[in-house]
C-alpha cells in the first residue's frame, strides 16, 4: 500500500518536474512546479513527517509560488520563445550540475549513508506530530524560538525604517 | 521532558533581557510621546546599558548551561557581554549630537543598536549552533538597517545594500556549514560536536571538514579577514560614522566571540586540520590590511583597512590555540573596543551640519585649533599602532608572545613586521594634525558634552589598560579557567 502510494507520488513529482522545464509558457511552468511541490509534500507524509508536509504546502505552494507567479505577471514574462537560452551556457551548465548531483546521490547511496546520528530502529509512535514539535519548541528550543521573534521584530523595524515614505 | 528540565534562568540571560526591554521602551516612548529632538532616547539607551552592565557584573563567576543547553553562562561569555555593552554605551554617547546633525536622530536608531547588542550577546552565550546563528542574524540584520538609515545619502543606501547582499551570502555559507556539521556529527550542541569530532569515521570526515570550512567562511566574513574582507572599506565608508564605529568594534568582537568558541574550544580536536588554514588567513589579513591602508586618503577607509589588519592580529592568537592565546584574544578585543571607538569618535565630532571631515589632509592644523581633540586622536593612533605605554602595545605583546609560545615564531615575526608597516599610516595622521598647514578652515562641530564624555572614557581606558593591564589580563585568563561544557 505504502509502496504503491510512494511510486504514484514520485511519478507525479517527476512528471511535473519534467513539465516545468519543457513548458514554453512560464506561467504553466510555475503551475507545474506547484504540482511538483505538492507531490513532494506527499512524500513527506509517507515519511511520517506530517508537520513538515503541511508547512511545506503552506510555505512553498502557498507563499513562495504565489510570489513567483506575481513576479512573472508583474514583469510580463508570459511568452518565452521556445529554445532560447536566457543565460549564457545555460543548457550545458544545467546538464553538468544535474550529472554532478546524480553522482553525489550515487556516492551517498553506495556509502550507505555513513552519517552519524541517523535514527535506527522503528520511529517513536508520535513521530512527526505537531504535538511533539510544539512540545520541543516550548522546552528544548524555547530560547531559539523566542529569539526568533526578536529577529523578526528587527526585520519588521527595518522594513519600516527603510521603506517608509518620509513625512 | 518537562519544563524544569531545561533549566530556565532569567538571570543568566539578564543582560540580554534588559537590553531587549530597553529597546522596546525606546520605541514606545517615541511612539507615545513624540518630540522633535530625541537625545532623551539616547539617555534611556545609556541607562539601559548601564543596568545591563550591572547585571553582567553579577554574572561573573557563574557557570552553567541554561535553556536546554542553548545558552551558556560562563566567564567567557560574561567577559564578551561586558565588551559589547561598553561598546554600545560609548557608541550611544558619541551618537548624541551626531545623529541630529546627520538627520538620523530616530528612535529606531537606538533600538537597533540595542537589538544588535542582543544579537552579539546571543553569539557569545550560544552553546548551540542554532543560538549562534540566530545571534549572528539578529546582529547582521540590525547592522544592515543601521548602515542604510541615512536614507537621504546615496552612499549610505549603497553601503547597506552591499553589506546586505554579501552578508546574506556569507550567512548562507555559514548555515550550510552548520547543516553539514550537523550531518557529520549528529548534533548542533557544541559539546556533543566536540565529542563526535573525536570519533568521526572516515566516511563522515570530508563532510565535517567541508562543514567546518563553510563555517570558517561565515565567521571570516563577519570579522573581516582577507579574503572575505572586500565589503569592509565600502561599507565602513558609506555607513554613518557612528554606525561604522559600532560595527567595527561590536560586530568584530561578537564574531570572534563565536569564532573562538566554535573553533578554538569546540573544534579543538580538529585543530590539526584548521590551524594551517588560520595561519594563512592571519598572514593574508595582516599583510593585505596594512599594505592597503597605506594608500588611503579617507580616514574612514584607512580605519576600515586598519580594522581588517587588527582582525589578522586576533587570528594570530587563535592560531596559537593555547590558553594564553585565547585570553589574549579577549584582552585584545577589549582594548580594541576602546581605541577604535575613540578613533572613530574623533572623526565623528569633526564636521558641520550634514557634512563630515573625512579626508586625512583636512585634519591639518587640528593640533592648534583643537589641541585636546588632536591629542586624543594621537593617543588612539599610537594605541592602534601598538606604541607603549598605550593599551594597544600590551594587547599586541600578549598576542605575539602567545604565538611564540605556541611555536609559531614565523607568524609572530610576520605580525610584528606588519604592525611596523601600520606605524607609518597611523603616524601620518598625527603628522598631518600637528605639522601640516591647513588649506582651509576645518569645520568643528558644536561641542557635545556626551560625546566628550565618551571620548574621555575611551582615552582614559586606552591609557589605563596600557599602564595597569594586570587586573584585566587576570580577568581575561580567568574567563577560561573552566570554559564549561
Amino acid at each position: 500500500m505504502a509502496a504503491v502510494a510512494f511510486y504514484l507520488v514520485s511519478a507525479v513529482a517527476i512528471a511535473c518536474a519534467a513539465l516545468v522545464i519543457f513548458q514554453p509558457n512560464v506561467v504553466y511552468s510555475a503551475l507545474f512546479l506547484i504540482g511538483t511541490l505538492l507531490a513532494l509534500a506527499g512524500l513527506f507524509l509517507l515519511l511520517n513527517a506530517q508537520f513538515i508536509a503541511i508547512v511545506h504546502i503552506i510555505v512553498y505552494v502557498g507563499a513562495i509560488m504565489v510570489l513567483f507567479l506575481f513576479v512573472i505577471m508583474l514583469l510580463d514574462l508570459g511568452r518565452d520563445p521556445a529554445g532560447t537560452e536566457q543565460l549564457p551556457y545555460q543548457r550545458g551548465l544545467g546538464i553538468g550540475l544535474g550529472v554532478l548531483f546524480l553522482a553525489e546521490l550515487a556516492l551517498m547511496v553506495s556509502f550507505g549513508g555513513g552519517l552519524a546520528g541517523a535514527p535506527e530502529g522503528p520511529l517513536p509512535a508520535a513521530f512527526g506530530y505537531t504535538e511533539v514539535l510544539g512540545r520541543m519548541l516550548f522546552t528544548t528550543y524555547l530560547f531559539p524560538f523566542e529569539a526568533t521573534s526578536i529577529l523578526l521584530f528587527v526585520a519588521a523595524i527595518g522594513a519600516v525604517v527603510l521603506g517608509k515614505r518620509r513625512g | 521532558m518537562n519544563v524544569a528540565a531545561i533549566n530556565i534562568s532569567l538571570g543568566g540571560i539578564g543582560p540580554l533581557l534588559i537590553l531587549s526591554a530597553t529597546a522596546l521602551v525606546v520605541l514606545a516612548i517615541d511612539c507615545f510621546w513624540p518630540s522633535e529632538r530625541r537625545s532623551h532616547l539616547a539617555y534611556v539607551t545609556v541607562a539601559g546599558c548601564l543596568v545591563a552592565l550591572g547585571a553582567t557584573w553579577r554574572l561573573w563567576g557563574a557557570q552553567e548551561a541554561v535553556f536546554g543547553r542553548m545558552i551558556i553562562v560562563d566567564n567567557y561569555s560574561t567577559f564578551f557581554t561586558g565588551i559589547f555593552i561598553v561598546g554600545t554605551t560609548i557608541t550611544t554617547l558619541l551618537s548624541i549630537g551626531y545623529t541630529s546633525r546627520m538627520g538620523i536622530d530616530r528612535a529606531e536608531y537606538y533600538a537597533l543598536l540595542l537589538f544588535a547588542t542582543v544579537g552579539m550577546i546571543m553569539m557569545a552565550q550560544g552553546l548551540n549552533l542554532i543560538t549562534i546563528f540566530l545571534g549572528l542574524e539578529t546582529l547582521s540584520i540590525s547592522l544592515y538597517i543601521l548602515a542604510g538609515i541615512q536614507r537621504q545619502r546615496a552612499a549610505s543606501i549603497e553601503a547597506s545594500l552591499k553589506y546586505f547582499l554579501l552578508g546574506a551570502f556569507s550567512s548562507a555559507f555559514f548555515l550550510y556549514g552548520v547543516a553539514l556539521t550537523y550531518g557529520a556529527t549528529g548534533s548542533l550542541d557544541l559539546e556533543h560536536i566536540t565529542r563526535a569530532v573525536g570519533e568521526t569515521t572516515f566516511a563522515s570526515k570530508p563532510l565535517l571538514l567541508i562543514g567546518v570550512g563553510l563555517m570558517l567562511i561565515g565567521f571570516g566574513f563577519k570579522v573581516a579577514t582577507v579574503p572575505f574582507h572586500v565589503w569592509t572599506p565600502d561599507v565602513y565608508e558609506g555607513a554613518p560614522t557612528s554606525v561604522t564605529a559600532f560595527m567595527s568594534v561590536g560586530a568584530k568582537a561578537a564574531g570572534f566571540g563565536a569564532f573562538v568558541r566554535v573553533f578554538s574550544i569546540s573544534l579543538q580536536p580538529l585543530s590539526p586540520d584548521w590551524t594551517h588554514l588560520l595561519w594563512l588567513l592571519a598572514v593574508a589579513t595582516m599583510v593585505v590590511g596594512n599594505v592597503m591602508a597605506i594608500a588611503q586618503t579617507n580616514i574612514k577607509r584607512l580605519l576600515a583597512y586598519s580594522s581588517i589588519a587588527h582582525a589578522g592580529y586576533v587570528v594570530v592568537a587563535m592560531v596559537a590555540a593555547s590558553a594564553l592565546g585565547t585570553s589574549s584574544v579577549l584582552f585584545y578585543l577589549l582594548v580594541y573596543t576602546f581605541m577604535n571607538l575613540g578613533a572613530f569618535g574623533v572623526v565623528l565630532v569633526l564636521g558641520r551640519q550634514d557634512e563630515e571631515v573625512l579626508a586625512i589632509d583636512d585634519f591639518a592644523g587640528l593640533g592648534r585649533r583643537a589641541p585636546a581633540l588632536a591629542a586624543a586622536m594621537a593617543l588612539f593612533m599610537f594605541a592602534l599602532a601598538g606604541i607603549p605605554p598605550t593599551a594597544g602595545f600590551v594587547g599586541k605583546f600578549y598576542i605575539f608572545s602567545a604565538a611564540v609560545q605556541g611555536g609559531f615564531v614565523g607568524l609572530a615575526v610576520i605580525g610584528v613586521l606588519a604592525s611596523l608597516v601600520s606605524v607609518y599610516y597611523y603616524f601620518r595622521v598625527v603628522v598631518v594634525m600637528y605639522f601640516m598647514e591647513p588649506a582651509g578652515e576645518i569645520p568643528l562641530a558644536p561641542r557635545s558634552a556626551p560625546a566628550t564624555v565618551a571620548l574621555v572614557i575611551a582615552a582614559a581606558a586606552t591609557l589605563a589598560l596600557g599602564l595597569f593591564p594586570s587586573p584585566f589580563i587576570t580577568a581575561a585568563s580567568r574567563s577560561l579557567v573552566a570554559v564549561l561544557f
